[in-house]
Order: structure tokens, then C-alpha cells, then sequence
């Protein structure tokens, strides 16, 4: 009994090993978030509370955390209070697939990169519930809108996630990793980059494809009736999910923990800090496109997911394994 | 393996009840919620014994796609007037209560059928002509037998998912008139020629436009 309770403890000590860094990164980054949105359109973003502003996120947590929780009367109530949680929960419980180093990965599992599609298919029923159980047409709308769009964007996360399978031969996301050793799939399979970047950006609900939440028409989307801690629950779960997509690009396309070139002064960086460079490179890709393009039309965002995102990479896929095929580089046979 | 059995009751304890509670529960959308709960707990199951491609296939098919249209069409519905229906007094006519009976009795009885010849038949496994090798991952066994021995059967259960895809397609769909489309092809062509009229407007009378 006592190796049981032994385990218990190395995992959870691993778990918080890894679960307080992605939080307090997740503060970190929506201050960077906004500091990029604002250098962009000329303003000077938040830049009060601490050096350059640092400290803004934890005094909105702070503030988060001591306003009042409004249940609306007419709500569903238990599934009201689930809906935040379980958004919170599926954003943090894929980290624990994402390796930051050979051997340095908190679950090491066959079907890794499986789990990352399944869990950030799951994160669409958050904003479902959140959505209905408001009980309110706003919120109800934005939630409808927002199954569409996730559902819709990710049926091409899947197809281009085949593409690199194919070139990989492994579910394995560690596998994943050592396969770009000699080349970056960022290079052969450039447009499947492209258009992984742009489906994550819908994934998440980001702008310009943030029509869940579009304050012109639907005042804050599925988030309306939200206040105080839920919100931020919310919130943080969103930010999550966004630096979660950009370590799976960072995994999928740009060699994960590896260094551009293995020569000496970059080989000698440890894995983590590759990651870290190459996850915050692809976020602030994120937050630019958020400072620089305006929102998309309901009927456009369909029209590009299903019309064009789809078949290219369909199309794709068909490219990828008669060109593996027709020069003999499958893999594992 | 006492972990692994007190894991094993618990899932297997969260699926029959959450399976018990999508009949019980009067709310559909609670219903649907319990759903995804049992789609959940059962695809934990099949991690546990070892089928963790099954597993995640299940969380992604039926939690990730079907259980979120099902989800869409019960809370398009209009719950409200349904809600109680099924048991006020204002109930009337009993026409779906026995299809549902014919249903869950052939139901029972095909289960009657795999458990009985599970049963009579142990070694069916070890009988079986495909070698199960434990070194190779699940994920490639299944992909060696799926897309060589049974890739016939694989391509026709395709053909009928697309057959019955474009039968829901052609049964829902209506043309509708009066709606305004973009066409890109059409606003990028467009010259100057076409779009600016220089016209000569009368005094007092203007010009008539017609669009």
C-alpha cells in the first residue's frame, strides 16, 4: 500500500510541477497579449501596475477573485457553475502530453497526439453549457455559433494532423518530435503550417474568427451572464487552450525542443527554453493577427473551413503519401 | 492491481448510472450531458484495458462530433412544451412505446446471442487466424488487419456513410430565393467601365435607377 500512496505523491508533485508554470505563464501571456495589441496600434497597453506592467494580470485576478459571483435566477444552475471548470479543466489536462524534452514529459503516451485532438475537441461543450445554461439569448447564440465554427475547424486539424502522421509513422508526440531531427515539417509541408495556424486561430476562438464572443452583436457571447471568478475561469481556460495550440504547431511543425541547427552554441540551450522561444514566437503571430485583422462574417468563416480548408488539405494529404510513396520514404515498416 | 480494479468499478459504476440517468432524467439536454458523461467513462474503460486508440477514437467520433450535433438538435427543439409530456395525464396515444419495446427486445436478444456464444465458444480468440502481437502499438495492429484483410469491407462502410451523408444533404436541402451571396470572382472582375455610368440627369426629374 505504501508504493501506492509513494506514486500518488511523484505525480502530483510532478503534476504541480507542471500545472503552476502553465498558469503563471498564462498571466504572463495575456499581459504580453496586450502590451502586442497595443505597440501595434500605437498605445502603450498596460504599463502601471510593476515594471513595464508586469503585475497587471495579477491585480485582474485579484480583482477577479473578490467581485461578487452573479448565479442568474433563471439559469441552470449546476450546469451554469460545470460549464467554466470543465472549460478550465480540458485546457489544462492536455499539458500533460506535450513533451519539453526527450524524457521530459509528464505522460508519455502511444497515442499522444490523439489525446491533444480529443481533448481539444472536448473543449467546444465548456462553451455549449456555459452557453445554455445562461439561459439567455445572447449567450445561447454565441455558444450555438461557437459548436459550429470548433466543429467545422476541426475536421482540417484532423486532416492536417494526418499529414504529419503520414510523415512520422507514429502517434507518439515525442516521436513526432525526433522525426524533424534533419528537417523541420514546417518546410515540406509549409501550407499545411499555414493552414494549421489559421484553424487554431478559429479553434480558439480568436480574432478575427472570435464570433462567439463578437461585442457588436452579442455583447460578450457565452460569457455574458458570467461574472467574477467564473469569468476569469473562463478566461483563463481560453488563454490556455491558445498557448496549447501553439505548442502543438510548435510540436507538429517546428521541430518541438529541438534547435534550428544542431551546431555547437544552440545545441548546448536545453530543450525546455527551444520550446518556450518557439511557443511564444507562434503566440505572438496570435497577437498580431488579432491587432491587425477585423472579424470575419459568419458565412465567410464557414466558406473558408469547409470550402477551401478542407478539400486543400484533403488534397494535401493525397500530395504527402503518393510523393512518401513514390520515393520509398514511408516510415516504419 | 488494486488500483487498477478500484478504477475499473469506479468508470464502470459512472457509466451504468450516468447510462441510467439519460432514460431518467426529464431535462434532454441533461439527458445528452449524461450521454457524453457514459461516452466518457466507457472510452476510459477501454484505455484501461490497454486499447487506448479505441479509446481516444471513441472520445473524438462520438464526444467530439456526434454527441455535440445531438446536443445542437435538442437544444434547437422546443424543450419547454415537451417538458412533463411523457408523464402528465395530457399524454395520449402510446404509438412509440412499442417500437421502443420491439427495439430493445431484438436489443436484448442480440446480446443474448454475442454473450451465449462468448460462452459456449472461450477459445474464439486463440482460434482466430490473426496473430495478436503485444509488441507492436494497438494503433498499427488495427491499422495492419483494417487496411488489408477487411480493407472491402473497410471502403463499403465508407460508401455507405457518404450515401447516407448526401441523402441527408438532398432531404434537407431547399433553394432559397431572395438570398444575397458574395461571389468573389464577381466583385474582383468588376471594371470601371461597369460600375461608374456617367448619366446626364435631367433638371427636376433625377435619375431612375434600376437595380
Amino acid at each position: 500500500m505504501d508504493s501506492y500512496f509513494s506514486i500518488l505523491f511523484t505525480e502530483v508533485y510532478k503534476i504541480l510541477f507542471l500545472l503552476v508554470p502553465v498558469l503563471v505563464s498564462v498571466a504572463m501571456i495575456v499581459w504580453l497579449d496586450r502590451r502586442v495589441w497595443a505597440f501595434v496600434q500605437k498605445r502603450r497597453g498596460p504599463n502601471v501596475v510593476g515594471p513595464f506592467g508586469l503585475f497587471q494580470s495579477l491585480a485582474d485576478a485579484l480583482k477577479y477573485i473578490f467581485k461578487e459571483i452573479i448565479i442568474p435566477a433563471s439559469s441552470n444552475k449546476l450546469v451554469f457553475v460545470l460549464a467554466p471548470v470543465v472549460t478550465m479543466t480540458l485546457a489544462l489536462i492536455s499539458w500533460a502530453v506535450i513533451p519539453f524534452g526527450e524524457d521530459f514529459v509528464l505522460a508519455d503516451i502511444n497515442v499522444g497526439i490523439l489525446y491533444l485532438f480529443a481533448v481539444s475537441s472536448l473543449g467546444v461543450y465548456g462553451i455549449i453549457m456555459g452557453g445554455w445554461a445562461s439561459n439567455s439569448k445572447y449567450p445561447f447564440l454565441g455558444a450555438i455559433r461557437s459548436a459550429a465554427q470548433m466543429v467545422s475547424y476541426e475536421v482540417s486539424i484532423g486532416v492536417i494532423i494526418i499529414n504529419v502522421l503520414l510523415c512520422v509513422g507514429s502517434l507518439n508526440l515525442s516521436d513526432i518530435v525526433m522525426a524533424q531531427q534533419n528537417l523541420w515539417f514546417v518546410i515540406p509541408l509549409f501550407p499545411m503550417f499555414v493552414i494549421f495556424f489559421i484553424s487554431a486561430l478559429a479553434e480558439t476562438n480568436r480574432p478575427p474568427f472570435d464570433l462567439p464572443e463578437a461585442e457588436a452583436e452579442l455583447v460578450a457571447g457565452y460569457q455574458t451572464e458570467y461574472s467574477g471568478m467564473m469569468y476569469a475561469m473562463f478566461w483563463l481556460g481560453e488563454y490556455a487552450n491558445i498557448l496549447l495550440m501553439c505548442a502543438m504547431g510548435a510540436v507538429l511543425f517546428l521541430g518541438g525542443w529541438l534547435s534550428p541547427i544542431d551546431i555547437f552554441p544552440l545545441n548546448a540551450i536545453p530543450g525546455p527554453f527551444w520550446l518556450i522561444f518557439k511557443i511564444l514566437f507562434l503566440f505572438i503571430l496570435f497577437a498580431l493577427v488579432k491587432a491587425t485583422v477585423p472579424r470575419y462574417r459568419y458565412d465567410q468563416l464557414m466558406k473558408l473551413g469547409w470550402k477551401i480548408f478542407l478539400p486543400f488539405s484533403l488534397f494535401y494529404v493525397v500530395l504527402t503519401s503518393s510523393f512518401l510513396l513514390y520515393f520509398d520514404l514511408l516510415p516504419g515498416k | 492491481m488494486i488500483a487498477h480494479s478500484v478504477f475499473f468499478y469506479i468508470f464502470s459504476l459512472i457509466a451504468i448510472v450516468s447510462a441510467v440517468m439519460v432514460t431518467v432524467s426529464k431535462n434532454t439536454v441533461h439527458s445528452v450531458f449524461f450521454l457524453i458523461l457514459d461516452f466518457i467513462s466507457i472510452s476510459c474503460l477501454f484505455i484501461m484495458i490497454g486499447a487506448e486508440f479505441l479509446g481516444m477514437i471513441m472520445l473524438i467520433v462520438y464526444v467530439g462530433a456526434v454527441a455535440v450535433l445531438f446536443l445542437f438538435v435538442v437544444m434547437m427543439l422546443n424543450v419547454a412544451e415537451q417538458k412533463g409530456q411523457w408523464f402528465s395525464s395530457r399524454w395520449d396515444g402510446g404509438t412509440h412505446i412499442p417500437v421502443g419495446l420491439l427495439v430493445s427486445l431484438i436489443i436484448f436478444f442480440e446480446l443474448i446471442i454475442v454473450i451465449g456464444g462468448w460462452k459456449y465458444k472461450p477459445d474464439l480468440l486463440n482460434s482466430l487466424s490473426i496473430n495478436i502481437s503485444t509488441e507492436v502499438t494497438n494503433t498499427r495492429s488495427i491499422g495492419n488487419v483494417l487496411y488489408t484483410d477487411y480493407i472491402h469491407l473497410f471502403q463499403i462502410s465508407g460508401m455507405i456513410l457518404l450515401v447516407a451523408m448526401i441523402g441527408a444533404i438532398v432531404l434537407t436541402y431547399r433553394e432559397r430565393v431572395g438570398v444575397k451571396r458574395q461571389s468573389y470572382v464577381k466583385q474582383i472582375s468588376r471594371e470601371r467601365d461597369e460600375g461608374v455610368d456617367l448619366v446626364e440627369a435631367e433638371k427636376n426629374k433625377g435619375v431612375k435607377i434600376d437595380a
